[in-house]
């Protein structure tokens, strides 16, 4: 079972702002019946203030406890200060979500995003603009998943799928989901699912002038590559093994990738 | 004021019959000797946990000496298929079915990662399997057919009968997760000669959990999972669990008294639940083989809700029941069982299923049967989902 905070509870058994509102100029709709929880937000904006909000909510309890968070939060506040509500402000609100559940916050968010949209005469968020979709069971951009890592500082895989679902489902997107988090993570953090690819862009790197220059072309063996750290056994002479090194990392960490290191392995 | 609670989730776990505690609780304190010993004081307990291997024994019409007892229904289950498959090294491949619990679905994966091939049948909308389906995977180097008796989430039966047939016929062993079935129907083993290993467990009928049982037909080649001493004929190492066995005994014969009860009473209350909830509540379905299902479950579905919130309104009610919706299991999908049934989404979200049990009364369904329409209708208002 999970772990609800007293105010997630209270918000799911008496919700507040239940249903369409009749005088609605906004409206944000997310979500879909095939994802398992969808929102639909109203708001009723005048002079640049949300002065009602109420909403429609399929989902678990978390899910209708965030949405109706969601409206009281933003009821009586200016339309360019809602803007600057995250999903994380709502999962606060509530004194917490489950991890698992964040995804149910990131929803709340995305809705009201919509509404303001909505409300400016913007066209809804095409994924056409909003950049390519990433997961196809879910639905989920890759702008949502870059939103959700920042606002949330996420940091595996896991985190994601919990925050936007995507990757919950068949799972094929999970190599692109990696590829975000290290591009927004990076850390330093060499790419380690692909431990050929990196060998690959290592030898065509070795291969512009750098084996050519040593006194026979198998002098620097490469052992392995783990993380950022490349592994080496170097048959030269002792004083030239320091300037081979130097000029290897110094290289690698050009063509490559600039938090390599080279170590020698002395077999 | 707190609820007096309505317990139909009894697929999950069930309450410990009173007898059966009685039963057992002198195992811990006065008798609570090694069987292995010498002295009188602990080798007298062989003989308490001979009669309890007679009474599983006899709910399952089996022979005593093909009764071993297990800590609980997940390890029969991985101690059956490795035994299947590690005694019959040249073969490499095994069937199972879409719908099985998740011991024996990771104990396949398992498999795969060890280079078996694995054909998974899928099943209908009822979440049955295909006879012909199942013939046509038989290969030569086919080891083990592997199928449960009874869907713990939907309460369809598998033709047990024709399935070990089909195996027997092919010299292919046959292991049944039976978790679900023993107890809420008759099962008599001696007429069901291709079914080499049978998996049940203690907590689904009224004995505590930390027993199961694994019956291996006599004959059929073993090597244990767990090694060590030579308790259970050396099948199965480790200490007699003593106290534990004793309850699985007397829940064994507890449950062989009131198969006829199951069979009628607890079937009709199920009925009624489901009768009534189906009449009372538009747009909601039953999930699964309505004639051939266990006594005690009804799977119903209701359209545009989500699992996760109906069970936590009914809670507030004091009712115990679950969901195969995608919130409650921690994963993002819907049951892996509704979805291989092809339940549409609208409804696979909203599943509730309420197992009940000997203890259940007429009251405890009347309850339901009234505070059910109200939450759905509730949850539908809040739904942008209006039809």
């Amino acid at each position: 079972m999970w772990e609800y905070t007293d105010k997630v509870k209270e918000y799911f058994v008496n919700p507040r702002n239940i249903g369409a509102l009749q005088d609605a100029n906004a409206i944000g709709e997310v979500g879909s019946l095939s994802c398992g929880d969808a929102l639909k937000l109203y708001l009723k904006i005048e002079d640049g203030v949300i002065v009602d909000a109420s909403f429609e909510t399929f989902g678990c309890a978390s899910a209708i406890a965030s949405s109706s968070a969601l409206t009281e939060m933003i009821k009586g506040m200016k339309v360019e200060d809602a803007e600057k509500v995250t999903n994380q402000d709502i999962a606060t609100f509530l004194g917490g979500l489950p991890k698992e559940k964040l995804h149910c916050s990131v929803m709340g968010a995305e809705a009201l995003e919509a509404a303001i949209r909505n409300y400016k005469g913007l066209p809804p968020i095409e994924h056409e603009e909003e950049g390519k979709i990433i997961c196809y069971c879910f639905n989920v951009s890759e702008e949502t998943i870059r939103k959700a890592i920042e606002v949330n500082n996420l940091q595996t895989l896991e985190d994601v799928i919990q925050a936007t679902k995507a990757g919950g489902g068949c799972k094929g997107c999970h190599d692109s989901i990696i590829d975000i988090l290290d591009d927004m993570n990076g850390n330093g953090r060499v790419d380690q699912r692909n431990a050929v690819q990196t060998m690959q862009k290592i030898m065509m790197a070795m291969y512009k002038g750098f084996i050519q220059s040593l006194p026979r072309q198998d002098a620097v063996e490469i052992l392995s590559v783990e993380g950022n750290i490349v592994r080496v056994n170097i048959h030269l002479p002792k004083e030239k093994k320091a300037d081979a090194l130097r000029e290897l990392e110094a290289l690698l960490q050009k063509e490559v990738d600039s938090n390599i290191v080279v170590k020698e392995v002395l077999l | 004021m707190k609820n007096k609670v309505i317990y139909l989730d009894n697929n999950a776990t069930t309450q410990v019959d009173s007898q059966v505690v009685e039963a057992m609780l002198p195992f811990f304190t006065e008798k609570y000797g090694n069987a292995s010993s010498m002295h009188s004081f602990g080798g007298n307990i062989g003989k308490d946990i001979r009669n309890a291997r007679s009474q599983v024994a006899s709910l399952l019409g089996a022979r005593p000496d093909e009764i071993y007892f297990v800590s609980c229904g997940t390890e029969g289950d991985n101690s059956a298929i490795f035994s299947s498959v590690l005694t019959q090294p040249e073969k490499r491949h095994v069937i199972t079915s879409a719908v099985e619990h998740s011991a024996v679905v990771a104990t396949m994966n398992e498999l795969k990662r060890r280079g078996y091939d694995v054909t998974v049948l899928g099943v209908d909308e009822r979440g049955q399997i295909s006879l012909d389906e199942l013939r046509n995977a038989i290969r030569e180097d086919t080891a083990l057919i592997s199928m449960m008796w009874a869907n713990n989430e939907t309460g369809t039966i598998f033709p047990i009968e024709e399935i070990s047939a089909i195996a027997e016929e092919h010299g292919i062993q046959f292991h049944t997760d039976a978790v679900q079935a023993v107890g809420k129907m008759p099962i008599n083993l001696k007429e069901l000669k291709g079914i080499d290993y049978l998996v049940c467990s203690g907590h689904k009928l009224h004995a505590p959990k930390g027993i199961g049982v694994l019956y291996v037909r006599k004959g059929v080649r073993y090597k244990p999972y767990i090694i060590g001493g030579h308790q259970e004929y050396g099948k199965r190492a480790g200490t007699e669990n003593t106290p534990y066995i004793i309850a699985m005994g007397v829940a064994a014969q507890l449950a062989q008294e009131n198969l006829e009860k199951e069979q009628t009473e607890v079937a009709a209350l199920r009925d009624m639940l489901e009768k009534e909830l189906i009449a009372r509540i538009p747009d909601s379905r039953i999930n699964g083989d309505t004639v051939h299902r266990l006594p005690n479950t009804t799977n119903i579905s209701f359209k545009n809700v989500e699992g996760e919130a109906i069970l936590l309104l009914l809670d507030g009610h004091g009712i115990c029941a679950s969901s195969g919706s995608a919130c409650t299991s921690g994963s993002l999908e819907s049951s892996h069982v509704l979805r291989a049934m092809g339940v549409p989404f609208e409804y696979a979200h909203g599943s509730i299923r309420f197992s009940l049990s000997r203890y259940t009364t007429k009251e405890d369904i009347e309850k339901v049967i009234e505070v059910m329409p109200g939450i759905i209708s509730r949850l539908r208002e809040i739904s942008p989902f209006k039809k």
